[in-house]
């Protein structure tokens, strides 16, 4: 896992990465990175293969690194 | 919590997991765009006038102030070479000798505030604190522009009219 800047999240992303928001539910639905999808921490582990290509980068996000 | 999720993920199989540390409050400190309801909602930096007038360190207090008032403004950001923010004018500083420079007579460090924030609360936070305009800064300290007081207020009374009737 690497941490990265916004430069690079668009970089990634206009090359075709996921991204993926991590905040509770209500927060995403206010306000998300264009193109992100919701998953849950703790249904990470049955959600992700289903809403995840894995063959393509994911790049994961919350509110702030704090 | 991101970190634990990326791990997560690794662990799962997936072998390209990136961490973006600075997060949805980064983004959304640059001003730049998202999806969601609040992505229709109007925001500080889109409201902020771009032609707001700027000034430097070294110039003359009677030149700003001519340029200011003949702009309709009366105050007055002070940016670097690079838009950001080192100090601010007000109405009163402009009241000071005018061949003073304006390192001399701004005031260094003004409180800036980022785009993402709502008109309706940032209407609310001018009209508390008796502010007529504030300065509009992306998370670098880069000036975006500067924000009247009566164009927050102004749409955040659309917004609620619209939130009324809809």
């Amino acid at each position: 896992m690497k941490e990265i800047r916004r430069d690079e999240v668009k970089r990634l992303v206009d090359a075709g990465a996921q991204l993926v928001e991590v905040l509770p539910k209500n927060e995403y639905e206010e306000d998300h990175l264009p193109g992100a999808i919701h998953l849950s921490l703790r249904k990470i582990e049955t959600d992700a293969r289903t809403a995840l290509d894995p063959s393509r980068p994911v790049i994961v996000y919350c509110w702030d690194g704090a | 919590m991101s970190p634990r999720a990326a791990w997560r993920l690794e662990a799962l199989g997936f072998s390209e997991v990136y961490d973006y540390k600075e997060g949805k409050l980064d983004w959304l400190a640059a001003g730049l765009a998202t999806e969601g309801s609040n992505a229709t909602r109007p925001r500080v930096g889109d409201l902020a006038r771009k032609d707001a007038p700027v000034c430097s360190l070294d110039e003359r207090l009677g030149v700003v102030a001519d340029r200011v008032r003949a702009a309709g403004w009366n105050a007055c950001v002070v940016v670097n070479d690079e838009r950001i923010v080192l100090g601010l004018l007000r109405q009163k500083d402009f009241d000071a000798d005018r061949r003073r420079a304006i390192e001399e007579v701004m005031q260094p460090g003004p409180s800036t505030f980022r785009p993402h924030v709502g008109a309706a609360e940032m209407a609310a936070f001018m009209v508390e604190h008796d502010l007529e305009s504030s300065p509009i800064t992306s998370s670098d300290g880069r000036l975006i522009g500067m924000l009247r007081r009566d164009d927050a207020v102004a749409a955040a009374h659309k917004e609620h009219e619209g939130h009324e009737n809809g």
